[in-house]
């Protein structure tokens, strides 16, 4: 008995930037959805993004946002975070984004914990720069700046994540609509930092990574397959041959706003909190004369 | 000699802030003025680094080259402070460490501190010796001292008392072989000073703040300005303040933009080479109209630079950081009232006008501590500008008061959209020319209007009806003041700036009124000078600039002023 609906998130007079046959129309589809059925209203809800098609995705749909710069969205959706903990915080961007330029931020947010939900759309490409390559580009692929091919060994954002001991990491893949909610649910529901790489194809600058090739390499993991078990899960994120799919690994711990200590016995947000002016003066009374 | 310069020299790592700690403490609360201030190299042990003490009847509050009394704790102290000694200069040093010399009297601290349990008692030892050297009371610096060890045990009280007993005694040694040394206590009737607040430029600061509601502070650490952080860190929960350290500047600017969003007051401290990160950030704060504070603990530059010594060299990266044109103010402490009140004040004005406010200080200043009578609370009272948001709400709404209300998520039933990219009144990207020439408008030309109107003056020191006038900005405004009191000149003026940008219209006007006027800035270029010619025209011609890594001193400006005015 859901009291919202997907159409709760629609905006009107939207002029939607990306080329026909995007994998992020699935995206904004997906994600619709998914708040509603969550019941997470706009207003409850912040989507931080940083720089490129994929950040544009919080423009179209009804919510708090803070579009961003490249890679920046990650320290701004853990301080959002951290000042106001009855927010839903996603921090959303592409693969040249968060495993690019924001790189050293996806490091530490992962050890840091904060309790948000970190949405990588990942088509392999840079899309707003018109094709160059990315972190996740596969070896050997030829780009109008990589003009011999790519010589960077790809980014493994799964393998990187259940390395440092990631709270929750999951793949997914834009063509399966009900999956992909499934797993973005459990993510959003989790307790502390959720990864999700999100498997999109980009239909203007990648010609390889097809829908249909997405369909062809990936499967999902098995019913019997584990999440806590760290070791597999770390062996199925170096698969190749085919790109397994699902909750590779989840590790329950205390989250950010957990171990500052501010929420232990006052749960009030600190955006509305006041601090008694006193509390200056009775320090300086006490410890500075 | 009533008004005593106290400089203890060593190598890190051989106690010298434990020492300045006890003293300042215990001195003050004896009823001396108390000033300290810190020069040290960049490493954890060894070299050589000094503290200056001075102990006053009345306020001291300035770094002078004068040394009367030199604790020499290495053999590398004496040379490094050849050129502030003089023949006024008493030296005292374990001959042990600092070599036979004739001018030094010895102390056999080694010898002392051995007999106790080894060189960690140095600083209690030197306490109490120059606690006995001032014939300060024996029991109350044990009733002090047991204070001050209180956290570490009774061994550790113990020992430290022997050493207090020890240092007196060595004390009594030197005093009776002919040597006196009269200070005078503060003779103020109207107050106990022993009762005053004793506290750094660092401290000041952060309590600052904290009183101007400050309940975020994110940081990558960089000397001098740490212990900012570190101090929010160590009261966190008493303030409820989160102190994050950050992965590196970047993130700390960010985080601190992402707490204002959300509705807290953040901000960030760092020297120059860490800003110079963080002017991407600079700049979405500036464009999304998110307000934020930083504090720029300057040190000499550029890149590395020294790190733990001090500049006034980053007032051009403050006032050109980021990429646009929008508004921004900067504001510079002349003193430790300054760093407390300009410090709470910052968050007020950024929340106000949704937009970056830097706080300028330097190593010097965050380094330097001294005894003041009070604070008024009162002053710049804490307001907050955030709105309860309608279904409706635009975050970038065009109004007639120029500032568009600031509404934060999850409070009222509208949702705030920024970005980082023009945008119309909603909060969403646009290209439309009409919509971001108004946009620019209000980020930059509206602000900056709003801005002059409300401008913390320059102080006017010294000769009110003046012939000459000092210009100085920041952490020299106490030395420069003292230097001018030196210069007993009735016609000679000092216009202290503690609001950098935007500069008040009235400047001219104080420019104007006097033959010469002479800038002096702890830098090469004159960088405050060059802000002036660019914002009125006028060329200050006579420039004082230090650039060394180093301070001014008192007698340095005083001589400097001197040569310029040809007196």
């Amino acid at each position: 008995m859901n009291k919202m609906d997907s159409k709760d998130f629609d905006l009107e007079n939207i002029d939607i930037s990306w080329c026909p046959g995007c994998g992020n129309f699935s995206i904004l589809k997906i994600l619709k959805e998914t708040f509603a059925e969550l019941d997470i209203k706009p207003e409850n809800l912040t989507v931080v993004s940083g720089i490129g098609q994929s950040s544009k995705t919080p423009h179209y749909f009804k919510t708090n946002t803070f579009h961003s710069l490249h890679g920046r969205a990650i320290p701004i959706a853990t301080a959002v975070k951290a000042i106001n903990p009855n927010l839903t915080v996603i921090a959303e961007g592409g693969d040249g984004d968060m495993y690019g330029e924001g790189g050293n931020h996806l490091l530490h947010a992962i050890r840091r914990n904060p309790d948000i939900t970190n949405i990588i759309h990942d088509n392999m490409v840079y899309g707003l720069t018109k094709g160059q390559a990315s972190p996740t580009t596969m070896l050997g692929v030829k780009t109008t700046l990589q003009v011999d091919g790519v010589i960077l060994e790809p980014f493994n954002p799964i393998a990187f994540a259940i390395a440092l001991n990631a709270s929750f990491v999951a793949r997914a893949f834009v063509g399966d609509i009900e999956k992909t909610k499934e797993i973005l649910k459990k993510a959003i529901n989790h307790k502390g930092y959720a990864i999700i790489d999100l498997f999109q194809p980009c239909p203007s600058y990648n010609k390889t990574q097809t829908f249909e090739w997405f369909r062809q390499n990936t499967y999902y993991l098995e019913d019997a397959y584990d999440p806590h078990d760290r070791i597999e899960a770390f062996k199925r994120s170096l698969e190749t041959e085919k790109l397994p799919l699902g909750i590779f690994y989840i590790n329950q711990r205390k989250t950010f706003e957990e171990n500052i200590g501010i929420y232990n016995e006052n749960k009030e947000p600190l955006s509305f909190r006041e601090r008694n002016p006193l509390k200056i003066s009775q320090f300086i009374d006490s410890k500075l004369r | 000699m009533t008004d005593i310069s106290i400089v203890l020299c060593g190598e890190a790592g051989q106690g010298i802030e434990t020492i300045e700690d006890i003293l300042t403490k215990y001195l003050k609360e004896s009823r001396y003025n108390i000033f300290s201030a810190r020069e040290y190299m960049s490493r954890i042990r060894g070299g050589v680094n000094s503290t200056e003490i001075r102990i006053s009847p009345n306020p001291v509050k300035a770094y002078v080259d004068r040394i009367d009394l030199l604790f020499a704790f290495s053999n590398n102290a004496i040379d490094h402070l050849k050129e502030r000694i003089s023949e006024k200069t008493i030296i005292f040093g374990d001959k042990e460490v600092v070599g036979n010399l004739e001018n030094v009297v010895d102390i056999p601290l080694l010898k002392t501190t051995k007999k106790i349990g080894g060189s960690f008692y140095l600083n209690t030892v030197t306490a109490g010796v120059i606690s006995g050297l001032l014939n300060l009371s024996e029991y109350e610096l044990r009733n002090f001292i047991k204070k001050y060890f209180e956290r570490k045990g009774e061994e550790i009280i113990n020992k430290n008392l022997e050493a207090i007993t020890e240092g007196f005694q060595l004390a009594k040694n030197i005093l009776e072989s002919g040597i006196s040394i009269k200070a005078k206590k503060s003779e103020e009737l109207s107050r106990d000073i022993g009762k005053d607040i004793l506290f750094s430029g660092t401290e000041a600061v952060a309590l600052g703040a904290l009183a101007g509601g400050c309940n975020f502070i994110s940081a990558y650490p960089m000397s001098p300005a740490t212990g900012v952080i570190s101090f929010m860190a160590s009261n966190s929960k008493d303030f409820e303040v989160i102190a994050e350290q950050a992965e590196d500047e970047i993130s700390a600017m960010n985080m601190a933009i992402g707490s204002w969003y959300a509705g807290g007051r953040g901000m960030t401290t760092t020297s120059g080479g860490g800003f110079a990160l963080m002017e991407e950030g600079l700049s979405l704060s500036g464009m999304t109209e998110t307000p934020v504070v930083v504090h720029i603990g300057q040190r000499p530059s550029p890149a590395t630079g020294l790190p733990t010594r001090t500049e006034q060299g980053d007032l051009d990266l403050a006032l050109y950081a980021g990429h646009g044109d929008f508004a921004r103010v900067v504001l510079s402490p002349g003193n430790l009232e300054d760093c407390f009140y300009l410090s709470k004040y910052a968050f007020s004005l950024a929340d106000r006008l949704q937009i970056p406010v830097f706080i300028l200080t330097d190593q010097y200043l965050l380094n330097l501590q001294y005894n003041i009578p009070s604070l008024d609370y009162n002053k710049y009272p804490v307001k907050r500008y955030v709105v309860k948001t309608e279904k409706d709400y635009r975050r970038y709404e065009l109004n007639k008061t120029g500032i568009s209300p600031r509404g934060i998520p999850g409070f009222g039933e509208g949702t705030v959209v920024q970005t980082g990219n023009e945008h119309d009144e909603t909060g969403h990207s646009t290209e439309n020319a009409i919509l971001r020439k108004k946009m620019v408008e209000k980020r930059y030309n509206e602000k900056l209007n709003q801005l002059k109107n409300e401008v913390i003056y320059p102080e006017l020191l010294g000769g009110k009806a003046y012939r000459n006038l000092l210009i100085g900005w920041g952490s020299t405004r106490c030395i420069i003041e003292e230097a001018l009191k030196e210069l007993r000149d009735p016609k000679l003026g000092f216009l202290h700036f503690k609001q950098l940008y935007p500069l008040p219209r009235e400047v001219m006007g104080y420019l104007m009124n006097a033959e010469k006027v002479i800038a002096i800035e702890n830098n090469a270029s004159g960088q405050f000078a060059n802000l002036i010619r660019r914002e009125t025209g006028f060329e200050i011609k006579n420039r004082i600039l230090k650039y060394d890594g180093r301070s001014f001193s008192v007698e340095e400006v005083a001589t400097k002023v001197r040569e310029i005015l040809g007196e």
